[in-house]
């Protein structure tokens, strides 16, 4: 039985035939929409790797049945810069050093930016290294990621606020 | 000036983009075919009937490989032909290959390797360091033992003996990438891998094997690693070369990843080990001799254990002058996961070993831990910084040209095949090492001084005393562990490397070179290492994948030598062209080659100055060739693992650290509230970089004596394959407060820039976390805790036990 969706990807609506209900959005992606930069480290919820942004909300995209998400706004890591304007979590992780080997980084970016979007952080240090442990780092480059969030969360504040005077 | 500056990442921009490719985001060719293993549920046993008719009949199926379908080498081991990529008849434990499914999708090559009917006769497995020494089952005759002075005379004369025993679990590598492999067949039967590996040219001696071509049939890249940690050192080597196989066999290109779980109980991991020991010391806490037993565990082939039980062995003395001290080393076989390299290669599981005597030693004696420990560090080297060279004694040339066939000679398992004669002794009257090497460039005392000031130790350690003296539920610990490391491979010839750098005529720069990039910033430094010399940008480098094919006959990225080894090599290239240029210039303008400098992006020759373009553009021009091949080997080292004498290393590299805890007495829970760190990076090249792996290597660390736990059933089953079961240390997890400082020496060898190598030593800092957790749940009752590692909660809530009523 085959199955027809249509999702909003990185900003560009698709129509996707799926000939098994079972595909997760994580498979999608990187094996029928060409979109590797969402990683699989673990295929089952517990790394944080495939995070993606699905209608607002970060979410594990292999724990994500791609036949439920008819209608949803998908946003990846391809498509988090503007051209070439790199998002303001993207560059506070350049800066601060937010990774080692890189495997986990577009993970953590889309958790943070997931993160940011949610406010429950702030930049508080603590609260935001406790919303971000569902994303592993085996390289431990927790000190950068952490700096990074933080410096994103108050640079994204400001532009806000700038965008509002 | 490139050189110590803390850039980030070559491949920034590309990971946070989500563009940098790893093996499995690479677009497959179309047709590529993909592999899946069929397993052993047993831990030993005799295969009886194999039956894959509904393997082969399942859907998207296009081959099945069993060993006798190896058209060559059936073997995938990096030291002892001991490790047949599929099962022959026998297999040795649970979750070893014994079939291959070569199907259109990863999925379909899973399902239908499920289907596969086999039928095994148990037989009875060794999987514990009892079953193991009660069976005399090992590698080698028999234990290795180092020794210096007379440790059992000693002992005998010493005004008190210690004495203790224990467990030091393994660790599983969870490289984020899991492991991975692509096999492209070209013409003429020529074979083009991509693999994530640490080591290439391994990679290209076992695909050649296999196929029966010699090694310049195969090609192998690497462009990155999503993580390695020693696990990819010789791990992928199985998917490499079943891609390889399949690809020949059907013409397709092949390719293979492990899904996690199948990764975890697949691959080996860190030796376990069990470690005794009987300490004679006097009053003032000097240890006057020690005797350690090592047990590793080494599961059911060789691969790399005998270089990391040396290891283990090497850093029993850590940072301290023993004038009596025995070794013994059991290498044990079991019927596990084959254990192999990871970050440290034994040397964490042999610190640990002396850092366990000072502890125990601190304790009984009542005595500050630091301050025992310094009574027993070496001494100071007079002068922190670089000396002059001092002539060695020559050394008759190695004899490694035995003709004999498959010799794994790029490998580090491969210890047992070359002897190493000619071994130079210490100086009279130096300070040796338990194997007789001088420890000449020794920091530590100066190290452990700032360290301590700059954590304000002693103040915390009354302040925990304090807290412990008024609270009965909470306990805090502070501890203090310093690290002195050895640097090099102990496998001498293995301490080389090759570079190829090409200047094209618009001046920019082609660069490669034997190392790998795991996220440890190798490229990233040697590109600086470049543009330094050209005194160019970085953004005229091009730091290209690693390629047998460009540089051959390199050694694994491991045992922290990437930067120096490569980087000298690339030195050595860039400054051929370099002087070339030079030459040609002086020669020019009647000028003197010495005399032409290369600097911010210009080229000064007499009073004329080109851009450095057009300087390559009129080197050109004038027929001077811009590509050269540089070579480096390290010199110094010699080593004689039998009789455990010589210098296997060319420098140490120091570091500090200092850890409070808080433990939970009700439920052994515990937390990590602050680490202050120094560590001895040398001159850096990348400070940035370097404290990433100090930060990423303490984390680690502590994880590994901490929280990560291996447990395998009494069937030889991993228990613990998964994230939701092998706890890592996740971002909340790191410590609260967390200090992380380099030293500002200088190497005092010639090394690139005078830098040390970073990757491996931090990693061992992570034994202070494990100290401070002694030191909390000391406090809870008289007696010694006697902690094991993991020192998960329920290990740390039983040793609360043993320190209130004693074991
Ligand atoms: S791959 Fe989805 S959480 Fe690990
Ligand atoms: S950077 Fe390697 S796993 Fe995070």
């Amino acid at each position: 039985m085959s199955l027809s969706i249509r999702l909003t990807i990185n900003g560009a609506p698709r129509d996707i035939a799926l000939e098994d209900a079972r595909v997760t959005l994580l498979d999608l992606l990187r094996e029928r929409l060409a979109l590797p930069g969402t990683k699989k480290g673990c295929d089952r919820g517990q790394c944080g790797a495939c995070t993606v942004i699905v209608n607002g909300k970060r979410v594990n995209s292999c724990l994500t049945l791609a036949a439920t998400l008819d209608g949803a706004q998908v946003t990846t890591i391809e498509g988090l810069a503007t051209g070439d304007r790199l998002h303001p979590v993207q560059e506070a992780f350049i800066e601060q050093d937010g990774f080692q080997c890189g495997y986990c980084t577009p993970g953590q970016i889309m958790s943070a930016v997931g993160l940011i979007a949610e406010g429950r952080a702030g930049d508080d240090p603590e609260r935001i290294r406790e919303g971000m442990s569902g994303n592993i780092c085996r390289c431990a480059a927790y000190h950068g990621i952490t700096l990074a969030v933080q410096e994103a969360t108050r640079r994204m504040a400001e532009a806000e606020k700038g965008d509002a005077a | 000036m490139s050189v110590a500056s803390s850039l980030p990442h070559d491949a920034a921009r590309l990971h946070v983009t989500g563009a940098a490719r790893y093996i499995d985001d690479i677009p497959t060719p179309k047709g590529c075919l993909h592999l899946a293993f069929g397993m052993s549920p047993v831990a030993r046993g005799r295969i009886t009937a194999m039956d894959l008719d509904a393997v082969r009949a399942a859907p998207g199926v296009v081959a099945v490989l069993t060993a006798e379908d190896m058209p060559f080498e059936n073997d995938v081991s990096p030291s002892n032909h001991d490790e047949p990529l599929l099962a022959e008849g026998e297999v040795f434990y649970v979750g070893q290959p014994v079939f291959a499914v070569v199907a259109a999708s990863h999925l379909a090559a899973r399902k239908a390797a499920k289907l596969g009917q086999v039928n095994y006769e148990e037989l009875e497995a060794i999987l514990t360091v009892d079953q193991a020494m009660a069976a005399n089952s090992r590698f080698e005759e028999g234990p290795r033992v180092y020794s210096k002075g007379d440790a059992a005379a000693a002992l005998a004369k010493a005004p008190q003996v210690i004495e203790g025993s224990f467990e030091i679990g393994g660790q599983e590598h969870f490289y984020l990438e899991g492991q991975a492999a692509l096999a492209l067949p070209q013409e003429g039967g020529d074979m083009v891998v991509m693999s994530s590996t640490q080591h290439p040219t391994e990679i290209q001696h076992k695909v050649a094997e296999a196929l029966g071509v010699p090694m310049h049939g195969v090609r192998v890249e690497t462009r990155r690693m999503g993580g390695g940690f020693g696990g990819k050192e010789s791990q992928g080597n199985h998917l490499a070369v079943a891609c390889a196989v399949a690809a020949r066999a059907t013409g397709k290109p092949c390719k293979m990843r492990y899904d996690r779980d199948d990764d975890m109980v697949i691959t080996g991991k860190r030796h376990d080990f069990r470690v005794t020991y009987r300490a004679g010391i006097d009053a003032e806490g000097r240890v006057l001799a020690v005797d350690f037993v090592h047990y590793a565990r080494c599961g059911w082939a060789q691969d790399l254990s005998l270089p990391v039980a040396d290891r283990a062995m090497l850093h029993a003395d850590n940072a301290y002058l023993l004038d009596n001290i025995r070794i013994e080393s059991h290498r044990l076989k079991t019927h596990t996961q084959s254990a192999t390299a990871y970050r440290g290669f034994g040397g964490p599981q042999g610190m640990i070993g002396i850092e366990r005597v000072m502890d125990h030693a601190a304790h009984v004696l009542g005595m500050d831990p630091v301050e025992l420990r310094r009574r027993n560090y070496y001494a100071e080297a007079a002068d922190g910084g670089p000396s002059a060279p001092r002539s060695a004694a020559p050394t008759p040339p190695e004899d490694i040209l035995d003709p004999r066939k498959h010799v794994e000679y790029a490998s580090r398992g491969s210890v047992s095949e070359v002897s190493q004669p000619g071994v130079p002794a210490a100086p009279k009257g130096a300070q040796t090492t338990p194997y007789g090497m001088e420890v000449e460039d020794f920091i530590l005392h100066g190290l452990t001084d700032r360290l301590l000031e700059t954590s304000d130790y002693a103040a915390r350690r009354a302040a925990v005393a304090e807290w412990n003296a008024s609270h009965r539920l909470v306990k805090k610990g502070i501890a203090f562990s310093p690290v002195k490391f050895g640097i090099s491979f102990t496998l001498t010839h293995l301490n080389q490397a090759g570079a190829l750098v090409h200047v094209y005529q618009d001046g920019s720069v082609h660069l490669n070179h034997g190392g790998t990039e795991m996220g440890q910033g190798l490229f990233q430094k040697v590109a600086q290492v470049a543009a330094a010399r050209f005194g160019i940008g970085l953004e005229m480098v091009k730091i290209t994948a690693t390629d047998t094919g460009k540089v051959p006959n390199t050694s694994a990225t491991a045992a922290s030598s990437g930067s120096d080894l490569n980087g000298m090599a690339v030195k050595a290239a860039c400054d051929t062209i370099r002087d070339r240029i030079a030459a040609f210039l002086a020669e020019q303008h009647q000028s003197e080659p010495a005399e032409v400098r290369f600097e911010g992006g210009r080229v000064h020759v007499g009073s004329e100055s080109y851009a450095f373009a057009e300087a390559v553009e009129r080197a050109y021009v004038g027929r001077v060739s811009l590509s050269a091949t540089g070579y480096y080997k390290t010199p110094k080292v010699a080593w004689d693992r039998i009789k455990g004498q010589g210098r296997p290393f060319f420098y140490f590299a120091y570091g500090a650290a200092v850890t409070e805890v808080a433990v939970d007495v009700l439920t052994g829970e515990n937390r990590i509230l602050r680490a202050d760190v120094l560590h001895d990076a040398g001159a850096s090249l990348n400070p940035a970089l370097d404290i990433g792996q100090v930060e990423g290597g303490y984390v680690q660390g502590a994880g590994w004596l901490t929280t990560e736990e291996l447990v395998w059933d009494g069937k030889g089953r991993l228990r613990t394959h998964a994230p939701s079961t092998y706890k890592i240390p996740a971002c909340s997890d790191r410590p609260e407060v967390f200090n992380v400082a380099l030293w500002d020496g200088a190497n005092r060898e010639e090394t690139i820039y005078r830098s040390k190598a970073v990757g491996e030593p931090p990693f061992m800092l992570g034994i202070s976390a494990f100290l401070a957790l002694s030191d909390a749940v000391a406090a809870c009752g008289p007696h010694y805790p006697a902690l094991n590692a993991p020192a998960t909660a329920e290990e740390v809530w039983r040793a609360i036990g043993r320190a209130r009523d004693g074991v």
